[in-house]
């Protein structure tokens, strides 16, 4: 017995030393954290990212590294949703396509701006007010629809869908027919959309789903069973471009931290699955939403109150 | 030319037989640390004798002082000011200089072993191991700067002012150990051993360690930097396969 909690002691204390990051990391933090966004992820269908990039930055591990590793995490978790989405034909490849060619374009741009920003010492600024902005505004819409919806179901009245209408979106030239979602819009939108969440994807370190999959709903008016699907295959080109460039300018992927992550990460998916198909759509999505609003008003704290230090210390460019 | 004279020999005497009387003979437990994939931090065990003459009378009291320094680099260190309503980084100043790592340990509290002068000539202490030149004009207090990176190094244990942790026994042989952190990075680590005599350096000795990353941790450092393309690309390979198999493993598992 005794014996044993040496064991369990010794196997507690397992630092591993990060090449790229050069910081010593506990092993079971690293595979603990990428269980713990697993789960959430898969309960949720959301990348996580959007947790796991401030949990790393609170566990020390430096912004740059944090951001661009992160992206590398997503491209795995993204590859073992999509192909569930796939073997259940639920992704528009062709619309998936169009967001693409504009995430790409936003990644590069995300990627330049990050390294702008990160010369004029900024960035922990840029990353942080964006996370406060798109999570407070995600999490507040994400809440209040989940509560109408919860009281909906409770009056038992019939659920009430309109009618899609027609939006500035119909009126733009270049139109093209997406077979899978039953559209024929211009492609001109889904290219803005991936766009923009190309950038976010560089800026934050994240997917970009929470803000994508809303939006190929509400914007584009995209049936709900293929967007899920058709993200995950947008945000596997987006984030595994950010990488490359990410890996090419920066030097800041942390192999071992990724394959840590990402060991924890597919497991607690499993587990999250099958937790999230016991609970109620409204419920869940209400817990999600608090959880959202949670981490924003954690990081908008942060920027209101005055730090304990007041000085940080970095590199300068071009070192 | 007498007066002159006397001024150079009441200025060099007390240097120049001191200088041939004793010596420093050094021992480290190791002079090379190896950056491993479980590196968590390593204790230098430094120890060394001190050697004399048998005719030199040895004045005043005997201090030693070790100092072990990183690589050195630029560093940014910038402050946070409240800009409207939110704390955001505004003012930035640049040391030239400053060591990633620097521990310094005495056999007695800094100011009885060492005199001001000889810091600043040597650069002993960590304020004096920071080499900073010029401010921007619109900073007014640059001393808060150099003070704050030494604050926070030190509360991540990259700076150690460890006093009365040089053990010396009779006068000759001399101990201490210091703990090299787990956040450490590659470089040469010089490691200096100060012997004085009523807060004069009497003599001192240098030498090297060499802190390297091995094995996995320099393939995938040099890796990175070198082929950073190829690197990416691993990188990407790695999830591509650990997602492919993450989802056909559990397949199989459902099924089975």
């Amino acid at each position: 017995m005794l014996d044993l909690g040496g064991k369990a002691a010794l196997l507690i204390a397992m630092q591993i030393y990060l090449p790229i990051a050069e910081v010593s990391v506990n092993v079971f933090l690293l595979l603990g954290l990428g269980g713990l966004v697993g789960i959430l992820s898969g309960m949720f269908g959301v990348g996580g990212g959007f947790l796991m990039t401030p949990l790393l930055f609170f566990i020390g591990i430096p912004p740059a590294v944090a951001v661009a590793t992160q992206a590398n995490q997503i491209v795995a978790s993204s590859v073992s949703g999509l192909l569930a989405h796939v073997r259940r034909k639920t992704v528009d490849f062709k619309m998936g396509i169009v967001l693409l060619i504009g995430g790409l374009f936003g990644a590069a741009m995300g990627v330049v701006l990050f390294n702008y920003v990160r010369s004029t010492g900024q960035v922990d600024l840029m990353v942080t007010l964006c996370y406060v902005v798109f999570l407070g505004i995600v999490g507040a819409l994400m809440f209040v629809e989940s509560l109408r919806a919860i009281h909906r179901s409770r009056k038992g009245g019939p659920v009430v869908r309109k009618r899609r209408q027609r939006t500035w979106v119909q009126t733009m030239p270049f139109k093209m027919r997406f077979r899978t979602s039953g559209l024929y819009i211009s492609v001109i939108p889904p290219a803005i959309v991936g766009l923009c969440v190309g950038i976010l994807a560089a800026v934050m370190g994240v997917g970009g789903g929470f803000i994508m999959i809303p939006a190929m709903i509400y914007i584009l008016g995209m049936p709900t069973k293929v967007v899920i699907g058709t993200s995950l295959f947008q945000i596997i080109f987006v984030t595994g471009f950010t990488t490359l460039l990410h890996a090419t300018t920066n030097y800041t992927v942390d192999m071992a931290l990724a394959v840590l992550l990402l060991i924890g990460g597919v497991f607690g998916a499993q587990f999250g699955t099958t937790i999230g198909l016991k609970l109620k759509a409204e419920q869940l999505r209400i817990l999600l939403a608090m959880l959202v609003l949670l981490v924003c008003g954690k990081l908008a704290l942060d920027l209101l109150l005055q730090p304990d230090e007041l000085f940080s210390l970095s590199a300068p460019e071009g070192h | 030319m007498q007066k002159l004279l006397f001024f150079f020999l009441a200025v060099f005497l007390p240097f120049t037989p001191a200088f041939a009387a004793e010596e420093v003979i050094l021992g480290l437990s190791q002079n090379r640390v190896a950056i491993t994939a479980d590196f968590d931090g390593s204790e230098i065990l430094i120890f060394g004798a001190i050697k004399r003459d048998a005719a030199t009378s040895q004045v005043g009291p005997l201090g030693v002082v070790i100092t072990i320094q990183g690589p050195s680099q630029p560093l940014t260190v910038r402050r946070k000011e409240k800009k409207y309503g939110i704390w955001v980084n505004s003012d930035a100043l640049e040391i030239d200089s400053a060591p990633a790592f620097y521990a310094v340990a005495t056999s007695a509290p800094f100011n009885t072993v060492m005199t001001h002068t000889q810091d600043l000539k040597f650069h002993v202490s960590i304020p004096h191991a920071i080499r900073s030149v010029g401010a921007p004009v619109h900073i007014k207090d640059p001393a808060a700067f150099s003070q704050a990176a030494i604050r926070i190094r030190r509360a991540n244990n990259l700076y150690q002012v460890l006093e009365n942790t040089v053990d010396i026994q009779q006068e000759t042989l001399f101990q201490t150990s210091i703990a090299l952190p787990s956040n450490l990075t590659e470089g040469v680590y010089k490691t200096r051993v100060f012997l004085t005599r009523d807060r004069e350096v009497v003599t001192h000795f240098d030498t090297l360690i060499k802190v390297q990353k091995v094995g996995l941790e320099r393939f995938l450092f040099n890796l990175s930097r070198e082929r950073p393309l190829i690197y990416g690309l691993l990188s990407l390979a790695i999830a591509i396969i650990a997602g492919w198999g993450a989802s056909a493993f559990f397949q199989m598992f459902r099924r089975g």
